[in-house]
C-alpha cells in the first residue's frame, strides 16, 4: 500500500493535468487558431450579420434564429433588418430559412449543407474561424478546393473573391525504407489574390464567425450579466444566513 | 418560551388545532423538525443530504416547466428544445437550471455517499437507511440516462443506443430484450416516447417515495455523526439526548449557509459555464440525432463515466456489463462486508483508510478514463484502478476486522464557537 499510492496519486495528477489539452486538437491534427471573436461586440456582430447573409444563407439555414430577434439582439430596427438582411420576402418573426430543397442540395453537393444554428456550439467558434481560413487548391476535388480542417469536405471555397485562392505548402521527407514520401503540412501560400487583404479577410472571417458564436446562444450575454446580479444578490444573503446561523448556534454548547 | 405570558389563542392558532383534530400537522413537523434531534457535531460533509432535497425538487419544478414546452417526438425534440432557448419567456434558464441540476444531483449524491461510508454511517442500525439510499442512486442513474436522451442531440441518440445494447449481451434473451425496451428494432420515436414517459412520470414517482422512505427510516433510528457515536444512549433529564440539538431551527439555519454557498456555485457553472466545457452538455449534442453518423467519439456523461470505464476494461462484453453492474450493486452490501466494531474513520486504523483513500483515487481516476478514447495505456490503467475498485469491496471483511482501531468516545467532539 505505502508504494502503491503515491503511484495512483501521481498516475491521477498526470491524467488529471492533461485534461485540459484533450479536445484542442482538430480531427485532421491541422493546428486549431484562436477565433479571438467578442460576441460583446455589436459593430462585429452586425458585419457578421451581413457576410452570413450574404455569403452563407444561400445554402446554410439557421431555421432556429428569427429576424426579429436579430434586431433587438444587435441594436437595429425592424425596418433595417428588413432592407438589410431580409431579400426574399420573409416578415419580420420568420426564422433564417432557405429555398433550397434537401432533394437538390444532395444532388449538387452529395450532400446537404448543414443548418449553422448550432454549429458554434457543436464545433466551437475555433473550428470554424480556422476552418473558413484553411480552404486549398487541390484538383482532385470536383469543387477544386479542399480544408484542411475537414478534409474531403463537399463544401466549395464560397469565399475565395475576398481571400483569393491559396495552396498548402508540404515539407516532403522521402521515407526509403517504405518507397513513400511523408509529407508535412507546413502552411499556406497566397497563389491567386482575392479582393481583401489577407487582414481584412481574416477580419471578415472572424465578424462571421462572430455571428454564428452569437446565434448559437442568443441570451449569451444577457445571461452572464444576470449571473453577475444573482452572485451579488447570493453574496448579501450569505451575510445574513451567516450572522442569523451564528446568533442561534450561539446556545449550542 | 416559558417566560412568555400566556397569550389568548390567535385565529391562526384556531386554526392549526382545527387542522390538528383532523390531521397530524403540528405532531409531524414535531417529529421531523421542531424536535427530531441531531447531533450537534455535524461537519462540512452533511450538507449534502439537505442539497440532495434542495435539487430533487430544483429538477422537478423545472422539469415541469420543461415539459410545457418540450414535443416528445423524434420530429420534433430537437427543435422543441432549441423554442424553449430561444424563444419561451426564461425557457433558457428553465433549461439550464435542469441540465446543471442534472449533473449537480449527482455531484451532491457522491459527496453525500461518500460521507456515509467515512462516517459508517451504513452501518447497524442504519442499514435501511443505505438501502434507501442505494435504491434512491440506482433511480437516479435511471432518471439520468432516459432524461438524457430526450433533448434529441447526436450524443443522446448514439449514448442511448450504445447503453441498450449492453443488455444484448445477456445469453439467450438478449436481443429480444434490446428490442423490448427500445420498442423497435433502432433508437426511434418510439423509444423517444417511453423515454419521456418514465423520465417525467414512472422514476420521479419512484423517486419521490424512496426519498420519503430514507428520511423515515432515517428518523426513526436518528442520525449517525461524525464520531460515529449513537447520541441516544446518553439521554438528560429531558429524555432528549445531551448531544443532540433540534434540526429546526438549528440545522435549518445552517443548512440555508450551506445552500446559498452552494447556489453560488451552482450560478458560476449557470451563468458563466452552462456547458461546462462540454462535460455538462457534450458538444456533439447540438446536433440532432442522426442514426447514420457516429459521433467522433462516445462517452457517457460524466457521472457515469467510472462504470463505463471498467465496462470498457474487460474484454468480455457479458463479463464487463455484468461487472459494471457489480460495481454499482456492491454499494447495497457495504452495512454487512464492513465489520468493523467502529463506525467513524476518526476511530479507525490506517488499514481501512488507506483502502477508502485508494478506493476513492480508483472511483476518479476510472471516471477520467471513462471520457477519454480507449487507448491500450488508458485500458490498462483502468484494469488496475477496477481491480483496485473491486478489492475495497472484496476484501472489506478481511481489513475492517484486522484494522487497528482506536476505543470511540461515549460522548461526540464538540467545541462552542
Amino acid at each position: 500500500m505505502l508504494i502503491k499510492k503515491p503511484v495512483i496519486a501521481l498516475a491521477l495528477g498526470l491524467a488529471l493535468a492533461a485534461l485540459p489539452v484533450v479536445g484542442s486538437a482538430s480531427e485532421a491534427g491541422g493546428l486549431l487558431q484562436a477565433a479571438r471573436n467578442d460576441v460583446s461586440n455589436v459593430a462585429s456582430l452586425q458585419r457578421g450579420a451581413r457576410n452570413f447573409v450574404n455569403y452563407c444563407l444561400g445554402c446554410h439555414s439557421a431555421k432556429y434564429v428569427r429576424y426579429n430577434r436579430l434586431a433587438t439582439d444587435l441594436g437595429l430596427s425592424e425596418a433595417q433588418v428588413m432592407q438589410n438582411l431580409m431579400f426574399t420576402g420573409e416578415r419580420p418573426h420568420d426564422t433564417m430559412r432557405i429555398a433550397m430543397k434537401t432533394e437538390d442540395a444532395r444532388h449538387w453537393f452529395g450532400t446537404q449543407p448543414p443548418d449553422l444554428s448550432l454549429i458554434a456550439r457543436a464545433r466551437g467558434a475555433d473550428y470554424l474561424y480556422t476552418f473558413l481560413k484553411s480552404f486549398y487548391l487541390d484538383p482532385t476535388r470536383t469543387t477544386g478546393v479542399n480544408n484542411t480542417m475537414l478534409p474531403g469536405t463537399a463544401m466549395p471555397h464560397v469565399l475565395w473573391e475576398l481571400q483569393g485562392y491559396q495552396k498548402a505548402v508540404y515539407e516532403g521527407q522521402s521515407d526509403a525504407a517504405h518507397d513513400a514520401v511523408h509529407k508535412k503540412f507546413t502552411g499556406f501560400e497566397l497563389v491567386q489574390k482575392g479582393s481583401l487583404t489577407p487582414q481584412e479577410y481574416d477580419q471578415f472571417v472572424r465578424d462571421t464567425v462572430n455571428f454564428l458564436d452569437y446565434i448559437g446562444e442568443p441570451v449569451q450575454l444577457k445571461r452572464q450579466s444576470l449571473g453577475l446580479k444573482v452572485l451579488a444578490f447570493l453574496a448579501v444573503f450569505f451575510l445574513f444566513a451567516y450572522f442569523l446561523k451564528k446568533e442561534y448556534w450561539k446556545d449550542v454548547k | 418560551m416559558s417566560a412568555l405570558p400566556e397569550s389568548k389563542p390567535t385565529r391562526l392558532d384556531a386554526l392549526v388545532s382545527w387542522i390538528d383534530a383532523r390531521f397530524p400537522m403540528t405532531r409531524f413537523m414535531k417529529e421531523h423538525a421542531s424536535e427530531y434531534y441531531a447531533p450537534k457535531n455535524f461537519n462540512f460533509w452533511y450538507y449534502f443530504g439537505s442539497l440532495a432535497l434542495v435539487v430533487l425538487v430544483l429538477q422537478i419544478v423545472t422539469g415541469i416547466f420543461l415539459t410545457m414546452n418540450y414535443k416528445p417526438s423524434a420530429a420534433e425534440a430537437f427543435a422543441s428544445v432549441e423554442y424553449i432557448m430561444r424563444d419561451v419567456e426564461w425557457g433558457w434558464l428553465i433549461r439550464y437550471l435542469h441540465s446543471t441540476g442534472a449533473s449537480a444531483f449527482f455531484i451532491v449524491v457522491y459527496l453525500h455517499m461518500f460521507r456515509g461510508i467515512m462516517y459508517g454511517s451504513h452501518k447497524n442500525p442504519r442499514e435501511l437507511v443505505w438501502i434507501f439510499g442505494m435504491l434512491i442512486y440506482l433511480c437516479l442513474m435511471a432518471e439520468a440516462f432516459f432524461g438524457y436522451l430526450l433533448p434529441w442531440g447526436n450524443m443522446s441518440y448514439w449514448g442511448a443506443q450504445v447503453i441498450v445494447s449492453l443488455f444484448g449481451a445477456i445469453p439467450g434473451i438478449g436481443e429480444s430484450l434490446v428490442e423490448w425496451i427500445r420498442g423497435d428494432y433502432y433508437i426511434s420515436d418510439i423509444t423517444l416516447n417511453r423515454f419521456f414517459a418514465l423520465h417525467v412520470v414512472a422514476l420521479p414517482i419512484a423517486l419521490i417515495f424512496l426519498v420519503i422512505a430514507h428520511i423515515f427510516a432515517l428518523h426513526e433510528v436518528g442520525s449517525n455523526n461524525p464520531d460515529g457515536v449513537e447520541i441516544k444512549k446518553v439521554k438528560g433529564p429531558d429524555g432528549h439526548p445531551v448531544d443532540g440539538i433540534p434540526f429546526h431551527p438549528y440545522y435549518t439555519v445552517k443548512d440555508l449557509v450551506g445552500f446559498i454557498v452552494f447556489a453560488a456555485l451552482f450560478s458560476c457553472v449557470l451563468f458563466f459555464a452552462p456547458e461546462m466545457g462540454g462535460y455538462f452538455l457534450e458538444h456533439a449534442n447540438f446536433e440532432p440525432a442522426d442514426a447514420l453518423r457516429t459521433p467522433e467519439h462516445i462517452a457517457p456523461v460524466w457521472y457515469f463515466t467510472p462504470f463505463y470505464a471498467i465496462l470498457r476494461a474487460i474484454p468480455d462484453k457479458l463479463i464487463g456489463v455484468i461487472c459494471m453492474g457489480l460495481a454499482v450493486v456492491a454499494f447495497f452490501f457495504l452495512p454487512w462486508l464492513d465489520r468493523s466494531k467502529v463506525k467513524s474513520i476518526r476511530y479507525r486504523g490506517w488499514l481501512y483508510r488507506g483502502f477508502l483513500i485508494a478506493f476513492a483515487i480508483s472511483f476518479l481516476a476510472l471516471g477520467y478514463l471513462g471520457l477519454q478514447p480507449a487507448t491500450p495505456e488508458a485500458t490498462n490503467a483502468a484494469r488496475i484502478f477496477s481491480v483496485i475498485y473491486f478489492a475495497f469491496f472484496i476484501l472489506m471483511p478481511w481489513y475492517t476486522r484486522a484494522d487497528q482501531t482506536r476505543p470511540v468516545p461515549e460522548r461526540v467532539t464538540y467545541d462552542a464557537h
